[in-house]
């Protein structure tokens, strides 16, 4: 094991796909001489060159749209958004283009592409880019959603996407970037696409939530154990597709379930498992599925409202005491 | 550049043109005091992004000031300017409170947008100012969307509609161009161009760097204007208008401009060197320029300067204080204005 930043693990998944296929190439806004950013790609264009690592003018659909044309022609690229606020300007070549075409041409034209970049809210960044568009990719067959939470994830994830010959959609998020974990000090270590991990056991309420407020949930399940309940704290590292056996099996052994996102909690990615698990395991359950997400509401720059509408620890464990009370 | 063939319709205006003799001495005073106005703001919300009593991003418009100051002065109420997140200097030409405008910045109860848009995101309609926008190039296609509602309400108005040098190659813009020209909308698109997108500068993204040619092939004039000179300013921008109310259509100025700071305060800026910053700074300075013309009439003198820089640093320091001491938004407010009351 090696203790890396989600930040240097993130590049040193790029960095060890571009040294072992050639096809693989980074492209986005300021990825090369600004180095990122966020400094994501530290180092990548001293060590790939212009070649293969392209600042982009600020043109997201454009260069979009150049991505999921070079990958059909057969290149692997990786793309960066800025942040994934920007990406809605490249929406529809995400979803018309890279996530249809390889059912519209009947298998013959796929689309290996990865869609990468910060995701969610920042510091006090306000409405226009503080959004998580997770329920919005994993709306959508034909792409794969993943949005890790340790550096360790968020290398083999990243690696796993590189190799996916489909269009994957990776979710980073900012905060996160400087946060340290342990990583497997290997080339090989690869995370499979469609796996949760259950990152705390526990017997009484079953937590399902992903990326930053996977960290927000283990302080709560902390803050809860010392009142005696025991909280187990699944990290879907996956989104589309989703890990539900993973999630059916813990509900089994705790038949409560909150979900967790940072996102809207309308239409958002736990009402998705809360429906999920109504229709597998409606027997299993011995209290109602309960949504935990930001406010409903555009969020604000103010800190106090800030903090109001985004999840908080307090939050979880809040939501757990009344579920298992 | 290469290859690129001019149309007569494009013209470059050297540097300092523009700046022609008869010009009185209120209307420099105004200016100076205007545009000193913009720069101490601007420095104080730096200095209070320091203390961390600003947070998130933070876009200052140090170096700029007389693009927004000479453009607002040819327009007249019932105009409408718009642009993106770089818009305290904006909302401070169009008339808003320095101390409401700051208290955004702080995000406090009597903020202009309640605290709930912060830096990018703010608005005075009063003024005719329509934001603060965050997502670049955005608002191409929304400042041509007044010029829309003018053009169908017949009334006469513009619409000013701001956008950086990195927004020029969105997509959308040229869309909004294409339409705009279609339909003879009254709009003055106006290029800050200040050379760099974040770290990516205008030669690195652009294929022909001449940006005030981008509206030829719609065939919407385009004139490259020294944005450092504020009477260059005022001047093309009167033409410009004057072309807009006389329903001949679009019009595209590109304001040749520098901003001082980095992109945003996280901003090391190591894609330029100090030296370049310093020699526009003593050679371009907007600011010093009018001063300048100023003394050399024989109008204003060191302590007559003095007096006004005591005036526009009490004003800055009032907002400053103001903002600091308003209180939080209360918290009942996350749940207000999201929609509109029928
Ligand atoms: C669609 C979109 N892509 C990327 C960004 C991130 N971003 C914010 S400002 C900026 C640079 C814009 O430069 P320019 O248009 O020259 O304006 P300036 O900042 O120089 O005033 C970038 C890339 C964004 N806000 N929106
Ligand atoms: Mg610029």
């Amino acid at each position: 094991m090696v203790e890396l930043t989600v930040r240097e693990a993130l590049r040193d998944a790029m960095a060890e796909e571009m040294r072992s296929d050639a096809d693989v190439f980074l492209m986005g806004e300021e990825v090369a001489e600004y180095q990122g950013a966020y400094k994501v790609s530290q180092g990548l264009l001293e060590e790939f060159g212009a070649r293969r690592v392209i600042d982009t003018p600020i043109t997201e659909a454009g260069f979009a749209g150049i991505g999921i044309g070079a990958a059909m022609a057969g290149l692997k690229p990786i793309v960066e958004f800025m942040t994934f606020n920007f990406a809605m300007q490249a929406i529809d070549q995400i979803v018309n283009s890279a996530a249809k075409t390889n059912y519209m041409s009947g298998g013959l034209v796929n689309v290996p592409i990865v869609f990468r970049g910060p995701n969610g809210a920042a510091s006090r960044v306000a409405a226009q880019h503080s959004q998580c568009y997770a329920a919005w990719y994993a709306h959508v067959p034909g792409l794969k959603v993943v949005a890790p939470f340790s550096a360790a994830d968020a290398k083999g994830l990243l690696k796993a996407a590189i190799r996916d010959p489909n269009p994957v959609i990776f979710l980073e998020n900012e905060i996160l970037y400087g946060q340290s974990f342990d990583v497997p000090d290997s080339a090989d270590h690869i995370v499979p696409i469609g796996s949760a991990n259950v990152v705390r056991p526990g017997s009484d309420v079953t937590i399902t939530t992903f990326s930053i407020m996977v960290g927000k949930a283990l302080e709560a399940a902390e803050a809860l154990a010392g009142e005696g309940i025991d909280a187990e704290i699944i990290d879907l590292r996956s989104i589309r597709p989703l890990d539900t056996e993973t999630i059916i099996t813990s509900v089994e052994k705790t038949n409560r379930l909150i979900t967790v996102e940072e996102g809207w909690p309308t239409a958002g990615i736990g009402a998705e498992i809360s429906a999920t698990v109504t229709e597998r395991a409606f027997d299993f359950l011995d209290a109602p599925v309960l949504r935990v997400g930001g406010s409903d509401v555009p969020l604000p720059y103010a800190a106090n409202l800030e903090t109001l509408a985004l999840p908080q620890a307090e939050t979880i464990a809040d939501a757990a005491r009344k579920l298992c009370r | 550049m290469a290859g690129a063939k001019k149309k007569s319709k494009t013209t470059k205006s050297g540097v300092k043109q523009g700046g022609k003799a008869a010009v009185s001495r209120e209307t420099l005073e105004t200016y100076y005091r205007e545009m000193l106005m913009i720069r101490r703001f601007e420095e104080k919300a730096g200095q209070m992004y320091g203390m961390g009593l600003i947070g998130g991003f933070c876009h200052l418009y140090i170096g700029q000031e007389a693009v927004v100051t000479g453009l607002q002065h040819a327009l007249e109420p019932g105009d409408s300017v718009i642009t993106g997140y770089r818009c305290h200097a904006h909302m401070l030409a169009a008339g808003a409170d320095p101390r409401a405008v700051m208290a955004e910045l702080t995000g406090r109860a009597d903020g202009v947008s309640k605290g709930k848009g912060g830096s990018m995101h703010m608005f005075t309609p009063e003024g005719g100012f329509y934001g603060g926008h965050g997502i670049v190039g955005a608002q191409a296609p929304l400042g041509a969307g007044f010029g829309f509602a003018n053009k169908y309400r017949a009334n006469d108005r513009v619409s000013v509609t701001y956008f950086g040098d990195g927004a020029a190659n969105q997509g959308q813009v040229f869309e909004a161009f294409n339409m705009a020209a279609l339909w003879k909308l009254p709009v003055i698109f106006v290029i800050e161009n200040n050379h760099y997108a974040m770290g990516t500068s205008v030669t690195r993204s652009t294929a022909i760097q001449e940006l005030c040619q981008r509206g030829e092939a719609f065939g919407i004039p385009g004139q490259q204007v020294d944005g450092m000179d504020v009477l260059a300013v005022q001047a093309a921008s009167e033409k410009a208008v004057a072309q807009c109310r006389a329903d001949e259509g679009p019009v595209l100025l590109e304001m040749m401009t520098y901003r001082y700071r980095g992109h945003s305060m996280s901003d090391p800026a190591k894609y330029r060197t100090r030296e370049e910053v310093s020699k526009v700074r003593q050679e371009r300075d907007p600011i010093e320029h009018v001063r300048d013309m100023l003394v050399a009439a024989g109008h204003a003198d060191d302590d007559s300067l003095r007096e006004v820089d005591k005036a526009v640093k009490a004003e800055v320091n009032d907002a400053a204080e103001f903002a600091q001491n308003n209180q939080a938004p209360d918290a009942a407010e996350l749940f207000t204005d999201i929609m509109a009351e029928a």
